[in-house]
């Protein structure tokens, strides 16, 4: 059995840890104490809980694919809907457990990053729940082409900031969120989105996250009566997929199977694949595999998914890269876009394209395993945010 | 053994006044520019130089050196030229240091790293992101090669936290004057005075300001309280806005003149 726990530090194995400026770390400790201190306080978890059940929307329902799974060797597809969720995605777990914690750490206002817009809507939802004021930091690239979830965090009074320094992606947004938490730590804080940076929140992001996993194994084995044979989810910074995994890890029976952007191909080079193409070294307060060139700067990613377009990952996916319990591959743009094609034709769920690549995977896993295999596929997000890209993709005139 | 950087802190003591340390990013303007650069700040009397390794993702600078690090990197600086620009301030007679985010360093190879610091006559470096509790191989390796390991401060760390950082430092502590990035700023916060009477509680070593001091007055005022006095947007605006080259070397060398009155007035 495969115990995954991060120590005092936050380390998986190599991985992890805390490489941020000096005026940080008290912000650091004094989350981390935070976190701890609500994973035993049954106030904290009972409120969490009912916001669930209220607001979230959760428990999340499990829906069989069987249409799709004609295309997928007729191996049974079953999707664990935190599309359904309420914001959409499966971001909004995270976000209430951190809006809480804010809350109880005395902070009037948070600020977060965002690349597809699905944690900036999250985070703005959460903080107009709470009456918090909330910054959220997106790169001017992204605004562009996720121009309708920059109207819903405006909408909930979110205050927007384009960032144009860098490729104006993702990355550069979390450096921007840095800057801002460096000169206001006092009274914010960083809602990050996914489980990179630095400890605590690959650990903390994480715990908010692993009730999707929680959740799925009992109704698959309800369903089912058995544990699925192969759990797959995608990978960008890579919270969705270890929430579902998390539960999973100790079942070695299963597999856990992260798929990655492929971008036009990994070995184009014009990708965002970074466990498949990258290697270890340090981004955003964190040890974990980085795309970076021989001078240790980062690359910048690519993918037709603005979600999944960051050339860094959680560093305790590279951990369970290492240890060999997970498994990680690269799906390019088309491969998703004709797996996001294919779940809107024959389910009629429109997924995000960041959920595409899950999907495109267990194509290729059914086929490989074939009808008597059971896969449990994260489905991480809706995809209304990004029919603008889809219609230009497939030629469809708007 | 003490290293150049060591020395010069001894001298300033003995002199009763502040070092003058200037920061500039290796291939900032060019790589030949960056050059002439650093001959410009020897020339209007900077005590050390600190070279940027230019990063690609620079969380604790603000626009100016972020801009500098981007126009840098454009032109393909590696750390090859990293260490030809230390040698360069190594050559002109002052003592010099690398101020690297994390990653460079682990990518180069951490006892790499430090070997070639020491080669290229280096003091040694400063590692904004580096947190001491992820420095062991760093420490192994600065202490292998005989360099100093230089860790900021902030307003934010504690008086526990101020000792066990300090303890881990040599040559100078780097007290960051306030909470946020890099940059020029309009006044020193009084902060700065505030933290530096901390550190000073905990440890021996030099404290050097850094974080917005611009002019002669800035100057002047954090070498009341402080043993070093850096130095850098300032510098790398003066550079970014000149009209052309000669012209920009010729206002560093003016601000380096002006500054390094400062240090020299503050007590």
């Amino acid at each position: 059995m495969t115990k995954i726990e991060s120590t005092i530090l936050g380390h998986f194995g190599p991985y992890g840890g805390r490489f941020v400026p000096e005026a940080l770390i008290g912000a650091l400790e004094e989350l981390e104490a935070a976190h701890n201190s609500a994973l035993k306080d049954p106030v904290f978890q009972a409120e969490l809980s009912h916001l669930h059940l209220t607001y979230t929307g959760r428990p999340s329902i499990l829906t069989e694919a069987k249409r799709f799974a004609e295309h997928a060797g007729g191996a049974r597809i079953l999707l664990k809907r935190e599309d359904l969720n309420h914001t959409g995605s499966h971001k909004i777990n995270n976000v209430l457990g951190q809006a809480l914690l804010t809350k109880r750490m005395g902070k009037k206002r948070i600020i977060a990053e965002t690349g597809a817009g699905q944690h900036g809507v999250a985070a703005a939802t959460a903080a107009a729940l709470m009456g918090l004021e909330c910054v959220v930091y997106m790169g001017e690239e992204d605004t562009r082409r996720q121009s309708l979830n920059v109207a819903r965090m405006k909408i909930l009074g979110a205050e927007v900031i384009p960032v144009t320094t860098g490729s104006r992606t993702l990355k550069d947004a979390i450096n921007e969120a840095m800057r801002d938490w460096v000169t206001n730590v006092e009274t914010t804080h960083y809602l990050l989105g996914t489980v990179a940076g630095p400890h605590p929140f690959p650990t903390m992001v994480r715990d908010f996250h692993k009730i999707i996993g929680e959740e799925a194994k009992i109704q698959v084995q309800e369903l089912v009566g058995r544990l699925p044979d192969a759990v797959l989810a995608c990978v960008g910074g890579g919270s969705n997929a270890i929430g579902i995994f998390h539960d999973f890890i100790p079942d070695t029976s299963v597999r856990l199977i992260g798929l990655e952007a492929g971008g036009d191909g990994v070995e184009t080079g014009r990708h965002a694949a970074t466990i498949t193409g990258g290697s270890p070294g340090v981004l955003h307060g964190t040890r974990s595999y980085v795309l970076q060139d021989k001078n240790g700067q980062t690359v910048e990613s690519h993918s037709i998914s603005a979600g999944l377009d960051y050339p860094g990952v959680g560093p305790e996916h590279a951990y369970l890269h290492d240890i060999g319990r997970a498994e990680y591959r690269a799906i390019t743009d088309a491969q998703a876009m004709h797996a996001f094609a294919l779940l809107s034709k024959t389910e009629g769920i429109i997924p995000a394209i960041e959920t595409a690549h899950a999907l495109a995977g267990a194509i290729q896993v059914g086929n490989e395993l074939g009808p008597d295999a059971i896969l449990l596929i994260n489905l991480s997000g809706r995809g209304d945010k990004d029919v603008e890209t889809a219609a230009k993709y497939f030629g469809i005139q708007l | 053994m003490a290293t150049s950087l060591d020395q010069l802190f001894a001298k300033v003591r003995a002199e009763n006044r502040a070092a003058l340390i200037a920061y500039i990013p290796a291939g900032f303007p060019s790589i030949e520019g960056c050059h002439k650069a650093i001959k410009a700040l020897v020339a209007g009397g900077v005590d050390a130089i600190e070279i940027g390794f230019p990063y690609s993702d620079p969380v604790m600078d603000g626009p100016i050196i972020q801009a500098a690090a981007e126009r840098s990197l454009s032109q393909g600086t590696g750390a090859s030229d990293v260490f030809a620009a230390l040698k360069c301030a190594t050559d002109a007679g002052v003592s010099a240091v690398v101020m690297t985010y994390w990653n460079p360093i682990e990518k180069y190879g951490v006892d790499e790293f430090a070997q070639s610091i020491s080669e290229n006559g280096g003091s040694g470096v400063i590692t904004p992101d580096l947190t001491i509790e992820e420095s062991e191989r760093w420490s192994e390796a600065a202490h292998a090669h005989k360099i100093n390991r230089i860790y900021v401060v902030a307003p934010s760390t504690n008086d526990g936290r101020l000792e066990k950082v300090t303890s881990q430092c040599s040559g100078f502590v780097y007290v960051a004057s306030l909470m946020g990035v890099t940059g020029t700023r309009t006044s020193i916060s009084s902060g700065a005075g505030d933290l530096v009477a901390r550190v000073r509680k905990v440890t021996d070593l030099p404290l050097a300001v850094g974080l917005g001091v611009s002019n002669r007055v800035q100057a002047k005022e954090v070498a009341h309280y402080a043993d070093g006095v850096i130095v850098g947007s300032a510098f790398i605006k003066c550079l970014a806005e000149a009209e052309d080259e000669a012209q920009g070397l010729e206002a560093i060398t003016e601000l380096a003149k002006e500054l390094s009155k400062g240090v020299r007035e503050g007590r």
